[in-house]
């Protein structure tokens, strides 16, 4: 098993700087370029140097003026010395705005991720054990629903009814007005406050595919030979669902589950963007936009490793959830 | 209750209302079945004969599917008596699975129903009318006093639990009131030495996938002994194993019968396994029972053409035949059964018109023969208990 992990290990550093040049030599191809927007904005002064002239001035000071291969290997370099550079977006270190910004995310994406598993994955089990029933129908609806909704759409209508209609909820942001008036309760009240709507948007968009996939293989695993065996020896209905079928149903549900644990710390972008939290997803949204190479770069490969991991976690679990597969 | 058209094929209205008639059928059905703390009386029966365990009486079951109402088994009557082994013959689809699934109440829910007739169950003190008893009392009984060896040995066992576990699991329940984990153990590994593992330590604390297909057949038995059931119900237990294997698990489940004293309904289309192991043999064609007798009677004296059919298109070691004989035709349309002698198109012995008349009713040959047939009617033998239909 180690020497299985240790080699999927390596293959990941290999398929990792394959990914990452690909990443660069996309971010230098961008046509917003923040070095092009900077010169623009400093010639527009008073008594100012020539577009020309801070053009080249800047290129130098930023680094960019070798090619795209150089250019990467001089950004693999810094990078494995530890050394990330600083955000030209934000004018602060990389690691400390991915430090400032990514537990907010990750906070968020758990609670969604544990509020979708504990509503999705009961569910699905229910409308597979009464199949073609009006609650089957009624959770199917609710499911495909959840994955037709695009997020904007379901976020401006939760915007709509909570926020315009009802006033529960703020427009826009992570606080209040009045935040820093607020004990130090109060203000994490606030905050979770302003979090409610984003997590329904999140749990409500990822619930439905978890459910229909739970759903699927639950039917498949109660029709299988072994469900038959467990009713005739005389088991409860009970057992049988929840501990003979369900820990079958569990070896597909697992991979997916745990194959998304490490997305987690790549935030909500989409999300995060239309509702105003300052989270990971946020801010790298804010950086692409305006050209930040360092810091997209970074989240970027960032969001590489979280998903070679979370296919390595995936392939890790699937052997400790079924006998199958266990390597010796 | 399904008209079909000329085609063959549905339209969606009539899909739909055979659906909706379905779902009305199956409900009144399912919540019959699915009834709590149902007074005993309700399931409590006498058996007709104190010495069968089985008796299984004009049993009707269906299956309501979206293209009409399927008859898999329609009108099966015979009994499985104590210490013997009754074996059920057919040909795929005749209804031989779908009678011990009944008998198990194990049917594909909510499509496949038992509509009528009744399967009386002896416990020894009491007898249980399975058509009538709750999922409640019915878990009870299943694995502990009747139980069932599957067809397909490499599916039928959780691949995700031990062997040892899978089988302390049914132990436990019916018997653990009294044991330690311990005791339980120490009878799992007694139940697989039983059956022929010699390795029984080691498979007790194996995967299933690390097994061969014998092999695990044999822990199905071991699983479905457990509990010294009074019946044992194999549905072809050893169809999917290799001849070698046939032969010993064949004779594993004979010497297992006489030490736990059970009775076998086994079922199969082999008709060698038959011959070895059947004292009683019942025959069923689409869905009925078209002759049962002892084996012996229906090996030298089979009367049913369908029967001697079966007989003929089986190979026999030591004759040359260029072909094997295969009964010509094809089984009826479960849905659109005919209201003559089902197999009338296919025989080769047709009587006369007579056979166009209704479906022939049982005649007696002798107290234990009998078979539905023109050709032998006015050659009953009373009994007392034919002709009665």
């Amino acid at each position: 098993m180690r020497k299985y992990i240790l080699k999927r290990l390596l293959q990941s550093v290999v398929i990792l700087f394959f990914v990452a040049f690909i990443i660069y030599a996309l971010m230098r191809c961008l046509p917003t370029s923040y070095i092009e927007a900077m010169a623009r904005q400093k010639s527009m002064q008073a008594g100012s140097k020539s577009y020309e002239e801070w053009m080249e001035q800047l290129t130098v000071m930023y680094n960019m003026d070798g090619s795209i291969v150089s250019g990467y290997f001089k950004w693999l370099g810094q990078m494995l010395t530890g050394n990330f550079g600083d955000s030209w977006r934000w004018t602060v270190p990389v690691l400390q705005k991915f430090n400032d910004t990514v537990w907010l995310s990750f906070a968020m994406g758990l609670i969604s991720f544990v509020l979708e598993i504990l509503i999705a994955v009961p569910l699905g089990i229910i409308a597979a054990t009464k199949q073609y029933s009006k609650t089957d129908y009624t959770i199917s609806v609710i499911a495909l629903a959840g994955i037709s909704l695009p997020t904007f759409f379901f976020a401006s209508l939760l915007k709509l009814v909570f926020s315009v209609k009802l006033g529960w909820f703020d427009l826009y942001g992570l606080v209040g007005r009045s935040y820093d008036q607020l004990s130090a309760f109060g203000q994490i009240m606030d905050k979770a406050n302003h979090l409610v709507l984003p997590i329904i948007t999140l749990v409500v968009v990822s619930m439905g595919g978890l459910m229909r996939y739970t759903r699927t293989n639950m039917l498949e695993v109660l029709n299988a030979d072994y469900i038959r065996t467990a009713r005739a020896k005389g088991l409860s209905e009970r057992k049988v669902i929840y501990h003979h079928a369900f820990r079958n149903t569990l070896i597909p549900l697992v991979t997916i589950i745990g194959g998304s644990l490490p997305g987690l710390f790549g935030g909500a972008l989409i999300t995060e963007t239309l509702f105003g939290i300052p989270g990971i997803g946020f801010a790298s949204y804010y950086s692409m936009v305006a050209g930040d190479i360092p810091f997209s770069m970074f989240y970027l490969v960032f969001i590489s490793i979280l998903t070679l991991l979370g296919n390595l976690i995936a392939d890790i679990l699937y052997a400790v959830v079924d006998p199958r597969v266990r390597i010796a | 209750m399904a008209k079909k058209k000329e085609t063959g094929y549905l339209s969606a209205k009539e899909s739909r209302r055979i659906a909706k008639a379905n779902r009305k059928i199956t409900d009144e059905f399912e919540k019959k079945y699915k009834r709590k703390n149902v007074p005993e009386s309700e399931y409590l029966t006498e058996m007709h004969d104190k010495s069968n365990v089985l008796e299984i009486d004009d049993l009707h079951t269906y299956f309501f599917t979206d293209v009409g109402t399927s008859k898999a088994v329609d009108g099966v009557s015979f009994e499985v008596p104590q210490g013997k082994t009754v074996g059920v013959v057919g040909e795929s689809g005749c209804g031989k699975s779908v009678t011990s699934l009944s008998v198990m109440q194990l049917l594909q829910r909510p499509q496949g129903q038992i509509v009528s007739g009744s399967i009386r169950l002896n416990l020894g003190d009491k007898a249980y009318d399975v058509t009538n008893t709750p999922i409640e009392v019915m878990q009870k009984l299943r694995g502990n006093f009747v139980s069932m060896v599957f067809q397909e040995p490499m599916t039928s066992l959780n691949p995700v639990f031990r062997i040892g576990d899978q089988i302390d699991e049914v132990i436990e329940l019916h018997e653990g009131q009294h044991m330690t984990k311990e005791e339980i153990k120490a009878r799992s590994i007694e139940m697989l030495e039983l059956v022929g593992i010699a390795n029984s330590e080691g498979v007790y604390k194996m995967y299933p996938h690390e097994l061969s297909g014998g092999m695990r057949q044999r822990v199905m038995i071991a699983i479905a002994l457990a509990c010294s059931p009074r019946l044992i119900i194999a549905d072809e237990p050893t169809t999917a194993l290799d001849v070698t294997i046939q032969a010993q698990i064949l004779d594993l489940f004979r010497s297992l019968k006489d030490r736990i004293n059970s009775s076998i309904m086994i079922i199969t289309h082999d008709l060698g396994v038959i011959a070895e192991m059947a004292d009683y043999v019942v025959v069923m064609y689409a869905g009925r029972v078209v002759e049962k007798g002892t084996a012996e009677e229906i090996f030298a004296h089979p009367a049913h053409p369908y029967t001697i059919g079966l007989m003929a298109s089986k190979p026999v070691v030591g004759k040359k035949v260029d072909k094997l004989y295969s009964i010509p035709g094809k089984v009826p349309n479960p849905i659109n059964m005919p209201d003559y002698c089902y197999f009338r198109d296919r025989c080769e012995m047709k009587c006369g018109p007579e056979c166009d008349g209704e479906y022939p009713h049982e005649i007696s040959l002798s107290p234990t023969h009998k078979v539905s047939c023109y050709r032998f009617y006015g050659q009953q033998v009373s009994d007392g208990k034919g002709g009665e239909q």
